[in-house]
């Protein structure tokens, strides 16, 4: 996994509640077998007038003009900012890797939905949780001035606005171990072997049923 | 110090380790897997060069866009038009081969929907955590179980290490409290739990539904309302065992058997709340003010019971539920209209893991029974939840009802409900609904969901508009 320590990029407002995962990504791009490729894709239905199909090459379709990635100035993007509840719906991890495949390192949102803040951290992507009213001035703040850039500092817990204004965020000591460190987290948890393997042993004497094999 | 909540239970017996920073290690005892979010996992455990930890924790099943017309289903896997389907499917099948996981495929009676099948097969049992790459798993909580849905890269870690890094959960207890009122089912309750709490109000939170409302659901409307628990924004929702719950588990094929039995049977005794557990949030609902419910937006949130008219954007006092109000008219297409009885249907969607069980067909079929569905209708499709609910649909002649009023009986899948294989909405077009989301483009490109239960999809089908199921049946 790509580590996220230290980010500075260009901010895009999305301004809409409640974005959920088939707008991120929408269910006929979830029939790849890959992990990559979704990001001309994010999206889809907010970005573009048609309908999109898996495998579709996308420059020439038709835009929806008024939506912010296709406004010139958040083109390039990097950083995601969103409104309450983002990610909500399925768990689909397509979301976050459309989200990281089209560029994004970050999402700052007032909340996120527990399945998709937990897969962004899987993939490098750091989504962060700041207040209402932080996240309202950041929206002011990047609105206002064409090319407004947002610095993200994980290692101090840090987000510096376009002004200098600074928010202080919250994450989990493992997960920010992880992302710092770009850590494989299944390598983790397989030092911790011999713990599973006890833990094994006691539920098979407490529910044996739990471990026959299923006859096919 | 205060007892212990069903969550909390379930969480401590699972338990690996405690790390300081508040994670854990939790053992997930069943892994459902499926086409769709499995490939990359699969491809993960290649490229590190690693085995599952233990196969016979594993169950598969294609589901999610898997043809329902006999046509396609006819030659298996090979019948199935759309290439790319296709590949996702065989991808699931070769991966099962490969590393030994047990799978129902195309051909097998026993395919389904995951979370139809796990329960049927009684691979779904109290007291275990169960996880698959799909949001809806928070239905298996229907028997006391720890399930919740995970995303691809956790669905490649349950496969290789048998566990889940997890931070445990706030404790919400939602009460029904009361009889339900006729044809008032479990979908209704668990879209008025939505309306009352948002789709954001159980973020953060596993659910236990209880109180007589609950109580008295079957298993399979036990499960429906658990289904929905994400759509409130908990990953967890969870029920009770009772003796409900162990009949329904008792025979089942993968059910434990013999000496097994008698075990397991007395250890899930302990699987509810203790008296004195406290819950971080407590919710009550009334059953007697759930009447049948149906959704108008874009947000299993905006859902209103049959005789309410349509709220409007201006009457709404907080901004952003204005604005999302005013969206959702405007997608929806409701300018003009008061009530859902003024919105014209194009079509009507019978199943999904929300409500494609025996129970749900048996009600439908109720309804539309000696009646035939409005001229005015495109379509409506019945997909049963499995190979076996469509075998026992057909021993009750169930299928020659629906094809006699005029719906279509299917071969069992996600289908309609969100629209990964043919089956999907025109543009435009709306459809009354038995399935979990009506998000923007959820069900077709432009299409407008309307969520409801069998019973007022049955009752929409014959009216060609949503009506109150029991002014149907009068007549």
């Amino acid at each position: 996994m790509r580590p996220f320590t230290k980010h500075t990029g260009l901010a895009a407002p999305l301004d809409l509640a409640n974005v959920d995962t088939d707008m991120i990504i929408p269910k006929q791009f979830l029939k790849s077998i890959k992990r990559t490729g979704f990001g001309k894709n994010l999206f889809d239905e907010l970005r573009y007038e048609d309908e999109g199909q898996p495998d579709q090459e996308c420059t020439g379709r038709p835009l929806r003009e008024d939506f912010v990635l296709n406004l010139p100035s958040y083109k390039d993007s990097s950083v995601l900012l969103a409104r309450q509840n983002f990610g909500c719906g399925s768990s689909r991890e397509h979301a976050p890797w459309a989200l990281d495949d089209y560029g994004f390192r970050s999402i700052i949102a007032p909340s996120f939905a527990d399945i998709f803040y937990n897969n962004c951290f899987k993939n490098g992507l750091l989504p962060i949780v700041l207040a209402a009213e932080e996240v309202d001035q950041l929206f002011v703040e990047v609105t206002a001035q064409e090319g407004a850039q947002i610095t993200i500092d994980l290692e101090n817990q840090k987000v510096t606005s376009p002004t200098g204004a600074e928010f202080s965020f919250e994450v989990d000591s493992f997960r920010k171990h992880c992302l710092l460190n770009g850590l494989d987290d299944i390598g983790l948890t397989l030092q911790q072997e011999d713990s599973i393997r006890s833990y094994e042993e006691k539920r098979m004497n407490e529910a044996p049923w739990l471990f026959l094999s299923r006859e096919k | 110090m205060s007892g212990k909540t069903l969550y909390d239970k379930l969480w401590d017996s699972h338990l690996v380790q405690q790390r300081d920073d508040g994670s854990a290690l939790i053992y997930i005892d069943l892994q459902l897997l499926h086409e769709v979010t499995s490939p990359q996992a699969f491809e993960g455990l290649r490229m590190a060069n690693r085995k599952p930890w233990r196969v016979s924790s594993s169950l598969a099943t294609p589901d999610h866009n898997v043809p329902t017309t006999k046509k396609e289903r006819i030659s298996g896997v090979d019948g199935i038009e759309d290439p790319v389907s296709k590949i996702q499917v065989t991808t699931l099948d070769d991966n099962c081969d490969e590393f030994g996981i047990t799978e129902f495929t195309m051909k097998d009676i026993r395919q389904g929907i995951v979370h139809v099948v796990g329960p049927e097969q009684g691979a779904t049992l109290p007291g275990m955590t169960v996880v698959c790459g799909d949001s809806h798993t928070s239905t298996h909580g229907a028997f006391g179980a720890l399930a919740h849905g995970i995303g691809t890269s956790e669905v490649e870690h349950v496969l290789a290490t048998q566990c889940l890094v997890q931070k445990k959960s706030r404790n919400m207890l939602v009460r029904v409290d009361g009889e339900l009122s006729p044809w008032v089912s479990a979908k209704d309750v668990v879209l008025a739990i939505i309306g009352k709490i948002g789709t954001a109000g159980g973020t953060g939170y596993a659910i236990e539904f209880g109180g007589t409302g609950i109580q008295s659901l079957s298993m399979e409307g036990r499960m429906t309302v658990c289904n929905m628990a994400i759509e409130a924004g908990a990953r967890v929702g969870l029920i009770a065992v009772d003796d409900t719950t162990v009949e329904y588990v008792k025979g089942r094929p993968y059910a434990p058997k013999g000496e097994h039995w008698d075990m397991a049977v007395e250890a899930w005794k302990d699987l509810v709340s203790d008296d004195d557990a406290q819950f971080d949030e407590v919710v009550v609902l009334k059953s007697e003010e759930i009447k049948p419910q149906v959704t108008w937006g874009t947000s299993p949130e905006m859902v209103i019971a049959i005789d309410q008219p349509i709220p409007r954007a201006e009457d709404q006092e907080d901004p952003v539920k204005k604005e999302g109000y005013a969206r959702a008219w405007k997608y929806m297409g409701l300018e003009g209209k008061t009530t859902l009885a003024d919105v014209t249907l194009d079509r009507v969607f019978i199943g999904s893991c929300t409500n494609s069980r025996i129970e749900d067909l048996r009600i439908a079929a109720e309804v539309v029974k000696g009646r035939q569905v409005a001229s005015t209708l495109k379509q409506a499709i019945v997909v049963p939840g499995s190979g076996l609910v469509k075998a026992q649909a057909e021993k009750e002649g169930l299928h020659e009802i629906f094809e006699a009023a005029g719906l279509e009986w299917r071969e069992p899948g996600c289908s309609m409900c969100l629209a990964m294989n043919a089956d999907k909405l025109g543009a435009g077009e709306h459809c009354a609904s038995t399935s979990n989301r009506n998000f923007e483009g959820r069900q077709g490109f432009g299409g407008r969901t309307h969520l409801v239960s069998p019973a007022m999809a049955a009752a929409a089908a014959i009216a060609g508009h949503f009506v109150d199921v029991n002014d149907l049946v009068k007549h």
